[in-house]
């Protein structure tokens, strides 16, 4: 398995080490419930250095990724992070990731982590295709990331910075020291709450997850895992590649309509363009279970005894304290307070779509 | 740290014990260390009363945050009994895996079969084993 700069932090902390895609990840240090609340209600530190990193460099550097990507960047400024897709030529999504302008001819592009290597062939395959006058560079290995994430994120990271954090707004980002290294503080997460990744030299993350550590735990930060990293993105309704997506499913099909503007062009547009025409026939959505149990990824959901889809996410919200989860179903199932059913194990227990998020900060 | 493993019962390889009321039927339920391995257990889904099971198939269900866990029964038999404070407070196997914490009543089918399983001193040297 492949390890992360922070391995050993993580092995000492008597972490619970599982293998995430063909990375050995904490998944817990104490366990995900507590772990999941104190991100809520004071702030926790992530290892997310597996995740991917591509620099796009060049004069035309803009006009590769307008290709390559679904959203419009034109209007995006420099210090500002912008969510996008990157399709298939059938429309299905390969990647939702986010773009990161750092200068007029120089982007990086933030993958997940399993989606770092397709990615990157998608995107160097229309570089070759256009001939555009911009090159590309997979840095993941060399670069690091840290989620540093809860309301007490900012009180604990201004210890360690000279950068504005109050004037970093959200989705947005500066370039700055963090416990002197250099690094780029991003205000933006994958749990729903104020929070900071910071990127940096993959060598020097041992010292900047040392500082952030000491800085936080007065405060009563501490170290969350993949666990409760995973029940967070559930609670506040982001969906995860490989899990709620796939290459099989289009941006029309789940929550990322917003993330595609039509009025340019871009790979994957004629298919997705005839996938709209024909009309999506699934959606994903998300519901609460009613009655007893937890539903859980690839239980199949029905509708007065039949199949009308599929749970992709399930689990036992920690803060709502009730089962939750995504699925896919049949379009004509897809309103919320539609009344459904989840088959769990040999028990068909009742559920009802709700909207999404299940849970938003009050801010 | 997990608390220690009571004399008067006998355990399985799986985590599970079985406490012989001596009226031929028994007590089983998880062990201190299972649950600590689970962590924050949300959920149980207990056999309905009457099932029979063999040994070593599945009596319930302990669900934490992350996971889905049989529990096998440690020996074989029928079920007459339940413990409902479970459903409402699965976080009981938490506190008390050993007593309060108790999952199902079985009627022993063969007491042959507690032969089979581990004395606490047995199931000491296995979870030291599991740990390193």
């Amino acid at each position: 398995m492949k390890k992360t700069p922070l391995y050993e932090k993580h092995v000492a902390l008597k972490a619970k080490i599982i293998d995430f895609g063909g990375w050995a990840m904490p998944v817990q240090y104490t366990n995900v419930i507590d772990e999941h609340r104190t991100t809520r209600t004071n702030a926790t530190l992530f290892d997310i250095c597996h995740m991917g990193e591509i620099e796009v460099r060049g004069p035309q550097a803009l006009d590769l990724l307008q290709l390559a990507l679904t959203r419009d960047l034109a209007g995006q400024k420099t210090g500002q992070v912008k969510l996008s897709a990157l399709l298939n030529d059938r429309g299905g999504i390969i990647d939702d990731l986010t773009v990161y302008k750092m200068a007029e001819d120089f982007y990086m592009l933030v993958t997940n982590a399993s989606t770092r290597e397709p990615d990157y062939l998608r995107v160097q395959s229309i570089l070759e295709e256009k001939k555009f006058d911009c090159r590309l560079a997979d840095v993941s290995d060399k670069t690091g990331k840290l989620d540093l994430q809860g309301p007490r994120s900012e009180e604990i990271l201004r210890k360690l910075t000279p950068a504005d954090l109050k004037g970093i707004r959200f989705y947005c980002f500066s370039e700055a020291q963090v416990a002197g290294i250099p690094a780029i503080i991003s205000r933006s997460g994958y749990t729903g709450e104020d929070g900071f990744e910071i990127y940096a030299a993959a060598e020097k993350m041992g010292l900047i997850w040392d500082a952030l550590m000491a800085a936080g735990a007065p405060l009563g930060m501490k170290p969350a895992g993949l666990g409760a990293r995973d029940t967070l993105r559930l609670e506040s309704g982001m969906m995860l590649n490989g899990q709620d997506i796939t290459q099989e499913i289009c941006p029309l099909e789940v929550p990322y309509g917003w993330l595609v503007d039509w009025n340019k062009d871009f790979a994957g547009k004629t298919a997705l363009a005839a996938i709209k025409d024909a009309g999506i026939r699934k959606k994903l959505v998300g519901f609460e279970m009613t009655g007893r149990g937890i539903a859980r990824h690839e239980y199949p959901v029905t509708k007065n005894g039949k199949v009308i889809g599929t749970v992709t996410s399930g689990t036992f919200s920690p803060t709502l304290n009730k089962a939750v989860g995504l699925a896919f179903v049949d379009i004509e199932f897809a309103a919320p307070d539609t009344e459904i059913d989840v088959v769990i194990r040999d028990t068909v227990s009742p559920a009802k779509i709700v909207k999404l998020p299940f849970y938003k900060r009050q801010k | 740290m997990s608390k220690s493993n009571p004399t008067d019962r006998l355990y399985s390889k799986d985590h599970e014990w079985v406490k012989d009321n001596g009226d031929g039927t028994a007590l089983v339920g998880i062990t201190d260390y299972a649950q600590e391995m689970l962590t924050d257990i949300v959920f149980v889904e207990l056999p309905p009363i009457g099932k029979k099971v063999a040994q070593g198939e599945p009596v319930a269900v302990v669900e934490s945050v992350k996971s889905v866990s049989d529990v096998y029964a440690p020996v074989g038999g029928e079920v007459v009994d339940v413990n409902k404070t479970l459903e409402d407070t699965p976080e009981l196997l938490n506190r008390d895996a050993f007593n309060d914490g108790w999952i199902a009543k079985l009627k022993i089918a063969d007491a042959d079969e507690l032969k089979s399983l581990l004395s606490a001193a047995a199931y000491d040297a296995l979870i030291q084993e599991e740990k390193h």
